[in-house]
């Protein structure tokens, strides 16, 4: 079984009675692109603050690179293994681009000039530019290439494409891809751009009021989900005893809309055993398994 | 040879790549011996996962449709006779498919959209087991 880099379990935290985290349970495999989806309030930054020790759980577990995160947060040399980029992080006001490279170097024995150099001239960042002048495009792209640059194994990305025009969105999503396969580098990044994570993500996570609501590898998620239009002949059946497999059904007229997350045979082999019954199949996108887990919560 | 991939609808990406890498040999825009694009410049220029492209190759490979040449690339396999074969096949079933549907009544968009819903159904049908 694949390591995990980052591991929770039932992960708790609340703020004045609002359980931002609600048993959380979380495993990032090493070297994946990891998806992490939820909506606004869903608790995906919460869960980076406390990886990070920006704020302490209040109960349950979590490691990274397979140890307890103690109380005070990650100690240094599990800081230096992560690169951590968010979007209100404030950056020295009076730096250049130049500047706060210089300045964050020497912090990190590991620092890759050969990243630097080439994160400079993808992102076409400005060296003598000072840092409140650079767009908030470029302000991400300076952050990411500071957190690449200490040679960072994990990336923790909170909502990374947030404000970056379609092209720049592009650009990120090429590069993350790349660093993954050239060094590879973990990445986890929460979006609520779900085309973005369906596009370069190999798992995904769907959080939702705090507790983990789907989770896998993608391509298995799409495999085993699938929607199954059942059209009847007569009247649909009064009481059905849905085996497993199916998550929601809906009815419109003589049609059943049925949304299978696993066991697609059987449950195929249910229908077809209707009366009256004649099944069609299809395939489900990332967005349908996200709205209809989030919508039934 | 383009690609031309949707992350977004149901169907894994790995397996749209096999599709249209299936697609380029029926209709001879890949022939045996073609290289395919390296797993880095394939990632890299549809900005997909790398594992993406693995997947897809490897299933391929186990297709027995592409060779993976350690240090060298992906090749395809095989001779040009089975495509062309295939084509024409291909076509004649089509043909007489259409004919058939045509004398029992059906309209051409009737018949375009039974033959979307049968390719779909077996499409899922294929990737889900």
């Amino acid at each position: 079984m694949q390591e995990s880099i980052i591991e929770t379990g039932a992960l708790h935290k609340a703020f004045k009675g609002h359980h931002a985290l609600n048993g959380l349970d979380l495993r990032v495999p090493a070297g994946s692109i990891f998806g992490f989806l939820g909506r606004n309030g869903a608790g995906k930054t919460t869960t980076m603050k406390v990886l990070m020790g920006l704020l302490r759980a209040d109960s349950g577990e979590a490691r990274l690179f397979g140890s307890p995160i103690g109380r005070g947060g990650p100690d240094v040399p599990t800081r230096r293994r992560i690169g951590f980029v968010t979007e209100d992080k404030e950056l020295y006001p009076y730096m250049t681009v130049g500047q706060i490279i210089r300045f964050t170097r020497p912090f990190f024995p590991g620092w890759r000039d050969d990243l630097e150099r080439r994160y400079l001239d993808v992102f076409e960042l400005p060296l003598n530019r000072k840092i409140p002048n650079l767009s908030k495009g470029m302000r991400s792209k300076l952050m990411l290439l500071l957190a690449i640059s200490h040679g960072a194994e994990l990336l923790i990305l909170d909502e990374p494409m947030d404000g970056l025009d379609p092209l720049a969105g592009e650009d990120l999503l090429r590069e993350l891809t790349s660093l993954a396969a050239t060094e590879g580098t973990t990445i986890f990044f929460s979006s609520h751009q779900i085309a973005d994570v369906e596009q370069i993500a190999d798992q995904v996570c769907i959080i939702d009021k705090g507790r983990t609501v789907v989770s896998g590898a993608l391509d298995d998620l799409k495999i085993q989900c699938q929607r199954l239009h059942v059209v009847f002949e007569q009247d649909v059946p009064a009481r059905v005893e849905w085996v497993a497999g199916v998550a929601s059904v809906r009815r419109d007229g003589r049609t059943l809309s049925i949304l299978a997350n696993g066991n697609i045979e059987s449950v195929l082999t249910q229908l077809r055993s209707l009366p009256g019954a004649s099944v069609e199949r299809f395939p489900v996108s990332l967005k349908e398994i996200f709205l209809e887990h989030v919508r039934s919560n | 040879m383009v690609f031309r991939l949707n992350p977004s609808s149901g169907v894994p990406v790995y397996v749209q790549l096999m599709e249209q890498v299936k697609h380029a040999l029926d209709t001879g825009a890949l022939r045996p011996g073609d290289q395919l694009p390296t797993i880095r410049k394939l990632a890299e220029d549809l900005v997909v996962n790398p594992n993406t492209v693995v997947r897809a190759y490897r299933d391929l490979e186990h297709e027995g449709l592409v060779e993976l040449r350690q240090g060298s690339g992906a090749f395809v396999r095989g001779s040009t006779s089975r495509s062309t074969r295939i084509g024409k096949r291909a076509q004649g079933l089509m043909q007489s498919a259409i004919e058939r549907l045509v004398a029992s009544g059906l309209t051409e968009d009737e018949i375009r959209r039974l033959f979307e819903n049968e390719l779909t159904s077996l499409l899922a049908s294929k990737i889900g087991g």
